[in-house]
């Protein structure tokens, strides 16, 4: 993009009034490097965003911005119900709740090294990866309800993990509000067989060392240490959040003219938060929230079972749990004033700074682990949640790398074996069911996370904490 | 693998084309049927090489849609949500159209992940770069973005 096109506000903030129906300003939170290297759309879309209905404030791009569905991918927007706010099926995007977790292993890449090859296999042979992969639950309908009401408590119950974990989660692993009965039998029975696997594209489970601390406070209390391996697990609510995300967004476009909303963009279509369709998306994706908590929960769990076996005593203990694909009812200040929000990220993390009472007891003093994903073979970040961020973005922050390049080019300009073999030279084992699914994850194909990820922590969305570097990565 | 197919009858193909984060799907064809079917082709080919997956399997499959846009991507998201339940890939369809109804067969064969070697999966068809329509030589066109 051209950085002409914005008022520069900071060295970090990009900014541009609002022009024809735009309802509020639109903002970037990026340096001029990565401005240049984004795409034209993310200007149309946010610009776009910006004339929704309800919006509070500004529509708010990440430093990890790219051309996504309506909004953006890295874009953060916040509607008020009294005031004819909506809610976007596109705003939160097909993969309902997709997000990242990061489990301590307590052992050091040293310890690990000598089971490394042994791991990787285990851990690819026991977590479903991929197209056409299943689970081992079969859910009937009353369980599949209980599920989509229950989220990872649903799954501590049935023996996955414990009652440690769930302090651990956004929302303390169930999302309050799910409305099985808004979620069709097409939803679910997609879903059947579907928990407990990864699934494909950019989804990954990585076993990462920790190789750099920048606030050694905050390390602390999260307890990363330098050598030490912990494991991240990226995926969503599966093939049940597709389909809710199909499925409303088919209806709320058909039904937005009734609406009196005008869409600049079919993608972006949206419902009054006080509608009747408004109310049932919400019912729904909540719902779709909870499967990708109980997903990730029985994904834990199964890689706790290859760790058991493989270090026989050893306990994987959860740092933290982020959705980045979410519609959020928040309380945020705006203008000095207390309002109730719906706050949606799209390929955003919700990022809370210390005091915020959604935190967990031992966390509230400091602020929220916010967990960054990078792409395979590069680096991913924990960072913290900042007092500032409650001013900037609605407390958001990135979510990974953002993709530089398509698939497409991709697949042209590497060879999946070819990238294996060389990110085996470097000590980074990549499991995966499809080669042309890695050269299409190329490391090269997404933008440099450690510069997202200096913006992000410059420009006081989230700060820094630690550096975690790829040893094995399970792809989707 | 290549982004464009072999064009098995005159004037009868698909194509990729990029989108930043995912991939376009484009079918082209003399009838709007035509471009239809190839929209989907052009989607397995997201997938694995259709040319891998055998047309043993029929299923049926009937949409509704207000416009001609709205259908091709009830098409092809009806086709993920039967390759997902069914665990199926698809390599032939055969599409008729009467006004706002679409009612098609697709053919195909379960999931082998060892012959297909699925590069990705789809989660839905969008209405990014959302087109169908002639073009100016007075071909069909069916093209829009899908998200992997």
């Amino acid at each position: 993009m051209n950085p002409a096109q914005f008022k520069q506000v900071s060295e970090v903030e990009w900014r541009v009034a609002p022009f024809g129906k735009m309802r509020v300003p639109a903002v970037i939170y990026a340096d001029q490097a990565l401005i240049r290297d984004m795409d034209d759309k993310v200007f149309e879309q946010l610009t776009n965003v910006a004339t929704l209905p309800g919006i509070v404030q500004a529509a708010y791009a990440m430093p990890d911005a790219h051309w996504g569905y309506g909004f953006p991918i890295g874009g953060v927007a916040a509607f008020d119900a009294e005031e004819g706010g909506v809610v976007s099926a596109g705003g939160v995007g097909f993969d309902i709740s997709c997000g990242v977790r990061t489990l301590h292993t307590g052992l050091t890449a040293a310890e690990i090294a000598p089971l490394k090859q042994r791991l990787a296999d285990r851990l690819f042979a026991h977590v479903p990866a991929g197209l056409g992969s299943t689970g081992q639950l079969r859910l009937n309908v009353s369980e599949m309800d209980a599920m989509l009401r229950g989220g990872a408590r649903w799954a501590v119950e049935h023996g996955y993990g414990s009652e440690a974990d769930l302090d651990r989660i956004e929302e303390h692993g169930c999302m309050a509000g799910a409305e099985p009965g808004q979620v069709s039998d097409q939803a679910k029975r997609r879903q059947r067989d579907e928990i407990g696997t990864l699934g494909s594209g950019n989804h990954y489970l990585e076993l990462q060392e920790i190789v750099e601390i920048y606030d050694s406070k905050a390390a602390d209390r999260f307890r990363l240490r330098p050598g030490e391996v912990v494991v991240s697990i990226h995926c969503g609510s599966r093939g049940l959040g597709h389909q809710i995300g199909t499925e409303f967004l088919r209806q709320m476009v058909i039904a937005a003219p009734g609406y009196g909303i005008e869409l600049p963009d079919r993608e972006l279509a949206c419902a009054p938060i006080k509608s009747s369709l408004g109310q049932s998306y919400l019912g729904a994706m909540r719902a779709a929230i909870n499967c990708a908590l109980a997903n990730r929960q029985v994904i834990t769990h199964l890689t706790r079972e290859v760790f058991a076996d493989v270090f026989p005593g050893t306990h994987l203990s959860l740092i933290y749990d982020v959705s980045h694909n979410t519609c959020k009812q928040e309380t945020h200040t705006v203008d000095g004033r207390s309002r109730r929000l719906y706050v949606h990220r799209k390929g955003a993390t919700r990022a809370f700074g210390p005091g915020h009472p959604a935190l967990p007891g031992d966390l509230r003093d400091i602020g929220q682990p916010v967990l960054i994903g990078g792409s395979m073979g590069t680096a991913s970040y924990i960072l913290i949640g900042t007092e500032a961020g409650t001013t900037r973005a609605f407390s958001s922050a990135c979510h990974g790398a953002g993709r530089s390049m398509s698939r497409h080019q991709a697949t042209r300009q590497w060879h999946g074996r070819t990238l294996v073999d060389e990110l085996a030279s470097r000590g980074i084992l990549i499991r995966s069911p499809s080669l042309r699914g890695v050269a299409e994850e190329a490391p090269g194909a997404y933008k440099d996370v450690s510069a997202v990820v200096d913006v992000a922590d410059r420009a006081g969305l989230a700060h820094k904490v630690a550096k975690l570097s790829p040893l094995v990565c399970i792809k989707g | 693998m290549s982004l464009t197919a072999e064009a098995g009858k005159e004037g009868v193909y698909w194509t990729h084309f990029p989108h930043q984060a995912d991939m376009g799907v484009r079918g082209v064809g003399p009838t709007r049927e035509a471009a239809f079917e190839q929209a989907a082709l052009a989607m397995t080919a997201v997938i694995t090489d259709p040319a891998r997956v055998a047309p043993d399997t029929a299923v049926a499959i009937c949409c509704e849609a207000p416009d001609d846009e709205l259908l091709l991507v009830d098409w092809l998201n009806a086709l993920i949500l039967e390759m997902a339940a069914r665990h199926m890939l698809f390599s032939r369809f055969e599409v008729s159209l009467d006004g706002p109804r679409l009612s098609a067969t697709a053919w195909g064969e379960p999931i082998d992940l060892d012959r297909h070697q699925p590069a990705v999966e789809v989660k839905g068809a969008t209405y990014t770069e959302l087109k169908v329509g002639r073009t100016e030589s007075g071909e069909w066109q069916a093209q829009c973005v899908v998200d992997v």
